[in-house]
Parts: C-alpha cells; structure tokens; sequence
C-alpha cells in the first residue's frame, strides 16, 4: 500500500468502510440470509411458480421492448442534437433529463392520466381498440419513459467526437449517404448504442412506481416482478419476499456484468 | 456545412420527427400534470395542497431528504478523498460496490431493510425491546433513502479530486497547514461544484423516492406517508384533484432541479477542461 504525503487515508476510508458496511452491505446480505432459511424445493417453489414466471416474463419483455424503442428514437435524438443546429435546440437537449428528474410516481399519475379513456391521448387510442391502461403496453410506454434519456445521453458525446473526417472520406470515394451512415458511422457508435440500451434495459427492469400506477397490477397479466416481493410481504413471508428479491439482485448483478463488459469493448481503440 | 451534410428535407424531417417524439413522450406528461393540476382554478388547487396529511408529506418528505444528503454528503467527500488521494488494492472493487444501489431494484432496497429491523429478525426483536421504532417510521424511510441516493454524492466528487489533482494539497501540508485547514481552504473551493452537483441530484432524489420508501413507511396518513407516497394514496382515493396538486410540486421540483442541473454542469465542465488544459508538472 503506497501513501502519498497526504493525511487522512485511514479516516476517510475508515469512514467509508463503515457506511458501506452499514447502509449497504451488511442489510443487503439479509436477502442471503433469509432465503437461506428455505430449503431449495421451497425455494424453486416460490421463485418458479406460474405467476412469478408470468411476471418476470412481463418484467424482462417490457424492459426489452422499451430498450428496443429507445434504441431508434435515442439514435434519432441523439443524432439531432449532436449534428443539427436549429431554434429550441438547447430547450430540447434539457427537456431529455426529465425522467430523470421527475419522480417515478408523478410519471406513474400522468401517464395513467394521458392514455386514460378521457386522457388527451386515451381519448383517440381507446376507439381504435388500443388500450394504453391497464395493459402491457402501458407497461411498455412508462418503462420507455424513464429509461428515455440513457441511450440518448451515451450517444451524445461518441457523435461529437466522431467529427465528420471519415464521412467525408466515405463520401469523396463515391458512398451515398446511406450507406455513409450504415458502414462507417453505425459500426463505430454501435458499441456505445449497446450501452445505453443495456442501461435503459437495466433501469426499466427495476422499475416500480410508475408501473404500478398504469398497469393495472393483474397477477399472471400486468403483475411486474418487484410486485411480487410486495406480495410475499404482504402475507408476511419474509423467506418468499427475499427469494424473488435474490432472483432479482442475481439479474441485475448479471446486466450490470454486460454493461461493464460493453463499455470495456467501446472504449477498446482508446 | 459541409458536403456530407443530409438534404434540407432529410434533415427537416429528422429534427421534427426528434421533437415529434420529445413532444409525445416528454413535454405532454409534464404539461398534462399542470393542465389537471389547474383545471379547476386555483382555489381548487390550493385545497388539495392546504390539507393537513398532505402537509405533513411535505415536512416528512423534506426532512428525509436533508437527513439523506447530509449522510451522503459527508460519506461522498470522506469516500472521494480516500479512493482518488491514495493507491491501494482493490480500489474498483470498491467503486464498484459503493455503486450497488443504483443497481438494485427500488422494492429490493426497501426489502433489506424490512429484512434487518423486522420483528422477524434479532436486531428488530432488540431494537423493539429498547422501544426503538425505525420500520413503518421516519428512521426507516430515512435509511433507505440514504440507501436508494448512497452514490450520487461519490460518483460526481470522485472524477472533480481526480481531475484537480493533489499538488495544491501537497503545497499546503508543505507549508505547514493542518489536513483540515488544507481540505477546507484547498480541496473544498476546488471541488465546489462538484459536490454541488451531487448534492442537487441525491437531493432530487431523495424527495423523489418511491419504491423503496413504500415497502418501510407502513403507509400511515399523516404521519409516514412522503409526498411520493401521498400522490398514490390521493390517486388510489380518486381525489384527483389533490393528487395532481401534489404531484404539480414534485413536477416544479423537478423543474427547479433541471434548472440548477443546467447551471452547475457548464461551470463543471468549464473545471474540468481548464484542469484538463493545465500543463503535469513534471
């Protein structure tokens, strides 16, 4: 362990220590410990039933689908604001934080609203058939919502510094401008696109607030998986609550996995 | 404009089809939170905030919050200093587990700690035979907020201290000040808006907190409930009304967020290219 001539290595890290242990660490473990208690026929029984299969379906698909949709429209946007100049432009790059700003359950209450029989947008979906309440593609929509500004904000900086050397290059060699974008600029942004779809997948499976808002909270057809952790409390089987939150930490631990991978093999020319 | 510059009607289309999509999916959630908000005149909004539970929402939700940050403030900076000052082994083990909450789902980070301090469990039985409530009241929503903004403050301290750099510390102690007298008149006005910044988010945050907070309050009226919380008990009420009048201050809050966001990240980044720009001694 090297030390520089600065002072306060062991309180700050003594320090931070503490309260990772504290606040993170040590109540996190808890999950270990209280699925521990089940034996692993129980166990299997609980995180593998047909509605806990039901909801990780309607989890890991919505969370895909949004990731998928904000794939295209974060390329667009990112696209926009990083190569355009036009009026509102800066009003537009900061309108792109606002699922993250706003809290989950104002989006949860608006968007409910919106897709509403009555809502602004409700009132010409519903006589279509399309039901945006209550469904899984309201799941689908608030889940695109607030995992909108990820892939936006992972593309953003790789299309500034792209610059429009190679483009050029393309085009003085004869390829149009379709082709431009598909060999030379897809293949060189699509390693951070991956990142933030992975990102935008990773937060829309966690998500909770606004989903319990708009989906109606049907068990085997809008139930999301955290729901079933609150249902496991609600009958008070903490060994149940914890099993399918273990399921859930072993899930995210393994998307974040990816995600590190990801960038490690973006950044892979630096 | 260069050559490779898309037609005028290429490039039309994509910009509106970019505000076309933003309009859809962002400005219209915002703007219909107003809109119901309002729709009755301001008296009626006003009612649904001037009620006594919805108040205390406001007062808890507030205090959580600074209790949040505060914690995280102090953890971030002491995190920040030991992390980018010194080597040692296993330091992105370290980032990476300080990382974890962000990571983990907000009914989850809730769970944990029904899981530590429930009547179920050693400590719950002993805090409950010290007459100690933290589950289903203001302690426990406290914690796992401190839990949900734990890396906001360290993720954005973290990357200022490693830009600046330790020399104008090491100058200091070589002149004889104290450590304190070095991070106070050094590090701090270096870091500012760093810390800035991570205060604004983990406070945003924090007021703004869902998933977690609703798995330890025990959802008592006026008394656990926090503004998130009472939006889906005036929702679940079909109060409306006030549901949308609450929802409006999370809405401006949210508003005042992006705002200051905006402000300190342009002075941020203006201190990061200039440290950037700053010739290594060599």
């Amino acid at each position: 362990m090297k030390r520089r001539n600065i002072p306060g290595f062991k309180t700050t890290m003594g320090a931070t220590l503490a309260w990772l242990g504290v606040i993170v660490l040590i109540p996190l473990s808890s999950v270990v410990w209280t699925s521990w208690s089940l034996s692993g026929a129980e166990f299997w029984r609980i995180v593998w039933s047909p509605r806990a299969v039901a909801a990780y379906k309607l989890t890991f698909g919505a969370a895909a689908a949004a990731a998928a949709i904000n794939a295209a429209i974060g390329l667009l946007i990112a696209w926009v604001l990083a190569r355009y100049e036009f009026a509102g432009k800066n009003f537009m790059n900061a309108l792109i934080d606002i699922p993250f700003a706003l809290p989950t359950a104002v989006a949860g209450l608006t968007y409910s609203s919106l897709y509403a029989t009555n809502g602004w947008f409700g009132r010409f979906l519903e006589p279509l058939g399309i039901h945006a309440v209550h469904s899984r593609l309201a799941v689908c929509i608030v889940l695109t919502f607030i995992s909108l500004p990820f892939v936006v904000r992972t593309l953003q900086p790789v299309f500034e510094d792209l610059g429009t050397e190679a483009e050029e290059a393309a085009h003085s060699l004869g390829a149009s401008r379709w082709q431009t974008f598909r060999l030379v600029i897809f293949p060189s942004i699509l390693p951070a696109l991956l990142t933030g779809v992975a990102l935008a997948f990773a937060r829309a499976v966690g998500e909770y607030g606004s989903v319990v808002f708009v989906s109606g909270n049907l068990p085997m057809k809008t139930e999301i998986a955290p729901l079933l952790i609150m249902g496991q409390l609600e009958n008070y089987n903490f060994a149940g609550a914890s099993a399918i939150a273990f399921v859930l930490l072993v899930a995210s631990f393994a998307i974040n996995g990816g995600i590190n991978l990801l960038s490690k093999w973006s950044r892979r020319y630096e | 404009m260069s050559r490779t510059d898309a037609p005028w009607w290429v490039r039309h289309f994509l910009i509106l089809s970019a505000a076309g999509f933003v309009a859809v999916l962002l400005v219209a959630p915002a703007a219909n939170v107003l809109y119901e908000a309002f729709l009755k005149g301001p008296s009626a909004y006003l009612k649904g905030i001037a009620d006594k539970d919805t108040l205390h929402a406001i007062f808890l939700t507030s205090v959580v919050a600074l209790i949040a940050v505060a914690i995280n403030l102090v953890f971030g900076v002491a995190a920040s200093w030991a992390i980018t000052k010194y080597r040692f082994p296993g330091k992105s083990l370290l980032i990476t587990l300080i990382d974890i909450p962000f990571s983990v789902s907000p009914v989850v980070s809730g769970l944990i700690y029904v899981l530590t301090f429930g009547l179920q469990s050693k400590l719950g039985q002993w805090l409950d035979n010290q007459n100690v409530q933290i589950l289903y009241a203001a302690p426990g929503i406290a914690i796992a907020t401190t839990f949900v903004t734990f890396p906001f403050v360290a993720r954005e301290v973290m990357p200022v201290m490693e830009a600046v750099g330790s020399d104008q510390e090491e100058a200091a102690l070589t002149l004889g000040a104290s450590a304190w007298q070095t991070f106070w008149h050094v590090t701090l006005p270096n870091i500012k808006w760093g810390v800035i910044y991570g205060v604004i988010l983990c406070g945003s945050r924090a007021m703004g907190e869902f998933g977690a907070v609703s798995v330890v309050s025990g959802h008592i009226t006026g008394q656990t409930d926090t503004m998130s919380l009472r939006v889906e008990k005036l929702y679940q009420e079909y109060q409306t009304q006030a549901a949308f009048s609450v929802a409006s201050l999370l809405l401006f809050l949210a508003f005042v967020t992006l705002g200051i966001k905006a402000a300190v990240e342009w002075r941020l980044r203006r201190q990061l290219t200039d440290a950037a720009r700053k010739p290594e001694p060599a």
